[in-house]
């Protein structure tokens, strides 16, 4: 339990409980207040997301407290779950099965072992050309030309979100940072915490003074206010964390800013594809946000920035 | 005792773990039977889907009807059908000779509502054959003559999605995504229903509940 004894970590995950309880205080107080119906089910939403936040705080925290290996099993299933999600929603072919087991049992498993592992190369040329080229010669082979780009371009969609872009989260731990080492828990966290963070604080800014709808075709509760005020907040949230990273503040908020940008195109993008399929949410896994994929759907977009920026200046 | 309770165990999680189905129930999940599942037929997966998802006390008073050609074939087969499944098997294959044809008719129609007439419930596949699971095909009329042998008994629709792209037809592996598993409002034969008009409505009352998905 080396981890247990970082001082910042302990700051960071007492933070995240201080932050989560004093949530559950709030809802409990407009659960009382709130007389209008529509009122009324927004509260109980709310309930019930911070209740569904507490359990994923707790499943989070004990994969951080069981190191690099307990983060990476627990990135694996999730992106398990979402690909799940993901795969059932799109239309698929007779023909796709051979390929879609390859992507379940074999790019999967892989792509975690490589993280773990520590081999970079492969870590990031895995998905991108061996499972590129591969997966539309296995489509092929079982002779069905039917709808082909689309069916091999889904196959990679799935794969690419689900999988390449969750696993650069854990990988996060295989940097090595000078004067750095063995505390990447503490940049895992910041990538969750800037990530969600203001996912929440979009949706309580917008709900709170929202007016001006911002892509009402993709997304029709979010608000320009949400995305200013919420966003601003996650950053201004993400500098003041710099103590835990290796960041300066200024390198901070420059890598918050990209979080939160990251994270807008990932929800808006996952909004469309979820419109395009006509479905409202991509699973019922946790109670009041839907799928494992809606409540990821930022992390997917922010996870590979952060981490090669990161690569990239800091390593 | 211990053997089969583990290999039910097992079957019951693997399932659940590939196919991540949840029931949904539009009638009383708590009413012990008789009743008769009957249900589409697109992958083998499909006994083990809705053997497993009913509740336990349901699931021990329920037997799949299943094919004699298949389940009683080797020891691995004939020991899930008969000690983990409890299956009632039958004969598919259509003997020679018309006499002989009736006679096995009987036969199976005795054995099922033997099964009912012991408070036990059947889970059946109306349209025979697996398809494809793009389509519902006709039903076949044991159904039919099963409602009118005991009218009292309740016929409860299930409707099984996505199993034929989880396990299509002549896959060995599974690929795991989320399967759908809804049961229905109970129905039963009206009185002077015809053959043709009562399969059909218990056909229509099957694919609306797969068209209530989200």
């Amino acid at each position: 339990m080396k981890l247990l004894a970082d001082r910042e970590l302990l700051w960071l995950i007492g933070g995240i409980l201080a932050f989560l309880a004093v949530a559950t205080v709030i809802a409990q107080v407009l659960k009382g207040r709130a007389k209008s119906e529509s009122a009324r089910a927004t509260v109980d939403n709310l309930v019930a997301r911070i209740r569904a936040w507490w359990a994923m705080v707790a499943v989070f925290g004990i994969a951080i407290a069981t190191g690099g290996y307990g983060s990476l099993v627990m990135f694996a299933i999730v992106s398990f779950l979402a690909m799940r999600e993901f795969m059932t929603l799109l239309p698929t072919r007779r023909a796709d099965h051979r390929a879609m087991l390859w992507t379940f049992f074999l790019f999967l498993p892989a792509q975690y072992y490589f993280v773990a592992t520590g081999w970079y190369g492969m870590f990031a040329l895995l998905i991108p050309v061996y499972a590129y080229l591969l997966l539309p010669s296995v489509q092929v082979l079982a002779g069905d030309t039917e709808d082909f780009l689309a069916r091999s371009s889904r196959l990679q969609w799935v794969l690419m979100i689900c999988v390449f872009c969750v696993s650069h989260a854990p990988a996060l731990l295989m940097l090595e940072i000078p004067g750095y080492a063995g505390e990447g828990a503490k940049l895992l966290l910041f990538l969750v915490v800037v990530t969600q963070v203001s996912d929440v604080l979009q949706y309580t800014v917008g709900k709170l003074i929202g007016k001006r709808k911002a892509v009402p075709s993709v997304s029709p509760n979010k608000t320009v206010e949400g995305y200013l005020g919420g966003g601003g907040l996650a950053v201004l949230l993400g500098t003041g964390l710099w103590w835990a990273t290796p960041f300066a503040p200024w390198q901070a908020a420059l890598m918050s800013l990209v979080i939160v940008l990251a994270g807008i195109a990932g929800g808006l993008v996952m909004s469309a594809v979820k419109r395009d399929r006509q479905v409202k949410d991509f699973g019922a896994l946790i109670p009041g946000h839907g799928g494992v994929l809606d409540r990821i759907d930022s992390l997917c977009f922010s996870a590979p920035l952060f981490f090669h920026l990161t690569r990239f200046y800091f390593t | 005792m211990l053997l089969e309770r583990l290999v039910s165990a097992l079957l019951r999680g693997t399932c659940r773990l590939v196919t991540g189905a949840q029931p949904r129930w539009l009638c009383d999940p708590r009413v012990l039977g008789p009743r008769v599942y009957f249900a589409n037929h697109c992958s083998h997966l499909d006994t083990v889907v809705v053997w497993s998802t009913l509740p336990d006390a349901l699931r021990e008073r329920t037997r799949p009807v299943a094919a004699r050609d298949y389940w009683g074939h080797g020891a691995v087969r004939r020991f899930i059908a008969h000690r983990v499944f409890d299956a009632l098997l039958i004969d598919r294959k259509a003997a020679e000779g018309a006499e002989l044809i009736e006679r096995q008719r009987q036969e199976t129609l005795e054995a099922m509502t033997a099964v009912l007439d012991a408070e036990r419930s059947l889970i059946l596949y109306p349209e025979g054959t697996r398809g494809t699971g793009e389509t519902v095909q006709a039903f076949r009329a044991g159904l039919y003559h099963l409602a009118r042998a005991r009218p009292r008994v309740p016929l409860v629709p299930v409707y099984l999605g996505n199993l034929a792209r989880i396990l299509p037809k002549g896959a060995a592996l599974p690929v795991p995504m989320q399967g759908q598993v809804v049961f229905g409002p109970e129905l039963h034969l009206a009185a002077g229903e015809e053959k043709q008009a009562f399969l059909e409505r218990c056909r229509r009352a099957m694919l609306e509940l797969g068209e209530g998905r989200e």
